[in-house]
């Protein structure tokens, strides 16, 4: 599970980069979101992965003594996602309106020369 | 201490944000309600600080959860300072959006998302959690994707897409890092961190993680060679909001770099080596940058970059003069750059452009006006007694003492650099004669129109900031006091640690 998990990793985090590398934005887009899941699937793996034991004491014992899946990095991983899917949204919606507004995807496209700043 | 004083900062502004919303479009109210909010987030962080400073570090445990289970935030004397500041910029700039700002962005709510920020900034500043840190990173930078759209011109579209993927992807970074660092501590808590971390043994993954850290505050602070989005967003967005940009937002990640580098990654050789390296490109690049620029607001945008070298190279050297002396440029820099953007922002208003070439002629009109914009510039360059001047004699002194003879050359280069642009610009603006250019309709006067008191909302808070920064230079000494306060704290981060975990978990 590990080692599939790692090459993964590695797989989103070079695709990611590969896509920023590229001039269009959508492209762009794209390869922030890879990074970005690259980046949740880095947690839960460095979280320490362990099956089948949910971090829940006994009623009757006062200490918890035995290996548990450690909750935090899946707390992390949530947040996470919820923030970038926020910011994902956003950029998709900005990116239409400079759709609208250049009439091109090509992010070389996108500098008004300096003659034209008030 | 255990103290729940400490979020107030960060509730002053959630609750203004949340009141603004109900009056949506009704901009004469949310002028009224975005003013009193942020004086009264000035006094609040006022008494924070004189709690700080008279009491020693507080802390508070969100919910109760002891740390480092909980999320903590702490006020040490470097937050609440930040903490301060903030507040007087946010004051200002409050203050002069109720002019600056066109109707048309108010309506689509300029000033809740603009208290959103505020907002964001002050959690980040007292956050003692580095995840929290992220997560507060995240609020500041949605709310400021939004406040660099909201308009909708073309060119600030432009700006905002190279904006928001650099700041997405500083994010990303910081997020792996942060990751990693749990991977290999088990803990987020900032004070747990700084003893887990002490006590690894494998110093190069603590390095590597090190630099993930390093490239996602450095993005965000515009460090070379990641500080490429700033000169070409900056200039977008309307003088206001590149105001609280230009003076706070790339702060928030000097300022993430100094906690982080104090007290969780103690600098070894290499790290430092690296940080004094950046800071000398950075300082070169930006000062370049802002030579050739013919835009006041270009300008100003380079000369962020250029001054961020100086403090990054503070926490490169750091010894504690050096890093007394990045602090004291810290607090000069943030006041001061967030003037100087409103500052153009009010040529902009009385002249209709920011190019210099079509400028000219301000001092024969405008004599006090000018006067008051020469301080500002001049503390700006470091013209002693004015608050430029005694950070760079700490930088200068550290340099010598540690034997970075670069990064001093660096130094007096940025220094001079400023120096030139700054008397370029004021040849050009001030004293040149105004240049007669055929489309005069373009070019209007916005400023001569407006009313005496909404003239006042435009110069008040020049004139507010200008005061802070005459303050900085003149009672240099108390500043200093400080300044040298936090560097001690930084160098010996027991108390902190202390104030977080509590005494027994310091053996």
């Amino acid at each position: 599970m590990e080692l599939v998990l790692v090459i993964l990793i590695g797989v989103l985090y070079a695709s990611g980069i590969f896509m920023l590398l590229r001039r269009s934005m959508v492209k762009l887009l794209i390869g922030l979101i890879l990074l970005g899941n690259g980046a949740n699937l880095l947690i839960f793996l460095l979280g320490g992965i362990t099956k089948g034991k949910p971090p829940v004491i006994d009623n009757a014992a006062k200490l918890f003594t035995d290996i548990y899946a450690d909750p935090i990095p899946q707390a992390l991983i949530l947040t996470a996602i919820v923030i970038s899917f926020g910011i994902q949204s956003f950029a998709i919606v900005l990116l239409k309106r400079v759709y609208v507004l250049v009439n091109s995807d090509d992010l070389d496209d996108l500098n008004t020369p300096e003659e034209e700043d008030i | 201490m255990i103290d729940n004083a400490i979020v107030f900062p960060v509730v002053v502004h959630l609750f203004t944000a949340i009141l603004l919303l109900f009056f949506w479009r009704k901009t004469i109210a949310q002028r009224m309600i975005s003013i009193a909010g942020s004086l009264l987030a000035m006094l609040v962080a006022i008494g924070l600080f004189a709690q700080v400073w008279d009491g020693g570090i507080l802390t508070m445990q969100a919910a109760g959860w002891e740390a480092p289970f909980g999320i903590s935030f702490v006020a040490d004397v470097f937050s609440s300072s930040m903490v301060l500041l903030t507040s007087f910029s946010g004051l200002a700039v409050s203050i002069y959006s109720a002019t600056g700002i066109a109707r048309g962005r108010m309506i689509y709510g300029y000033f809740p998302i603009f208290h959103f920020l505020l907002m964001g900034l002050n959690g980040a500043f007292l956050t003692g959690d580095i995840f929290n840190l992220y997560v507060w990173f995240e609020v500041v930078i949605i709310a400021s994707f939004v406040l660099m759209t909201l308009g909708g011109r073309k060119a600030q579209i432009e700006g905002s897409v190279k904006y928001m993927a650099m700041n997405i992807l500083a994010s990303t970074f910081f997020l792996t890092g942060i990751g990693i660092l749990y991977g290999i501590t088990g803990t987020l808590n900032m004070a747990d961190l700084s003893l887990k971390v002490a006590a690894l043994e494998n110093r190069k993954l603590v390095d590597i993680t090190a630099i993930f850290f390093i490239i996602g505050f450095g993005i965000k602070s515009a460090v070379f060679p990641l500080y490429f989005w700033l000169p070409s967003s900056y200039h977008t967005p309307p003088s206001a909001v590149a105001a609280i940009f230009g003076g706070l937002l790339t702060k928030v990640g000097i300022y993430a770099l100094f906690r982080i580098f104090t007290l969780i990654f103690i600098p070894d050789d290499f790290i430092r080596t690296l940080l004094v390296f950046l800071a000398i490109f950075t300082i070169l690049t930006g000062t370049f940058g802002a030579v050739i620029k013919n835009n006041i607001r270009r300008m100003f945008s380079y000369l962020i970059v250029c001054h961020i070298g100086f403090m990054v190279g503070g926490l490169g050297m750091y010894s504690e003069v050096a890093i007394t002396g990045a602090l004291f440029y810290l607090f000069h820099d943030i006041m001061v750059k967030t003037n100087i953007f409103l500052i153009a922002g009010l040529i902009r208003k009385l002249r209709g452009t920011m190019n210099m070439d079509k400028l000219g002629g301000l001092y024969a009109e405008y004599p006090l006006l000018s006067l008051l914009m020469a301080i500002v510039l001049f503390s700006l360059v470091g013209i002693p007694p004015l608050s430029g001047f005694w950070p760079k004699i700490h930088l200068f002194e550290a340099g010598f003492m540690g034997g970075h003879y670069a990064l001093i050359a660096a130094l007096i280069i940025g220094s001079f650099a400023t120096l030139y642009v700054i008397s370029l610009m004021w040849s050009k603006v001030f004293w040149k004669d105004r240049p007669i250019i055929e489309d005069e309709g373009v070019l209007t006067d916005d400023f001569q129109p407006l009313s005496k008191f909404r003239k006042s909302l435009l110069v008040t808070p020049i004139v507010f900031l200008a005061v802070i920064t005459l303050y900085i230079g003149l009672g240099a000494e108390n500043i200093a006091s400080v300044v040298k306060h936090i560097a001690r704290e930084m160098k010996d981060t027991s108390p902190y640690i202390e104030a977080v975990l509590g005494t027994n978990e310091l053996q």
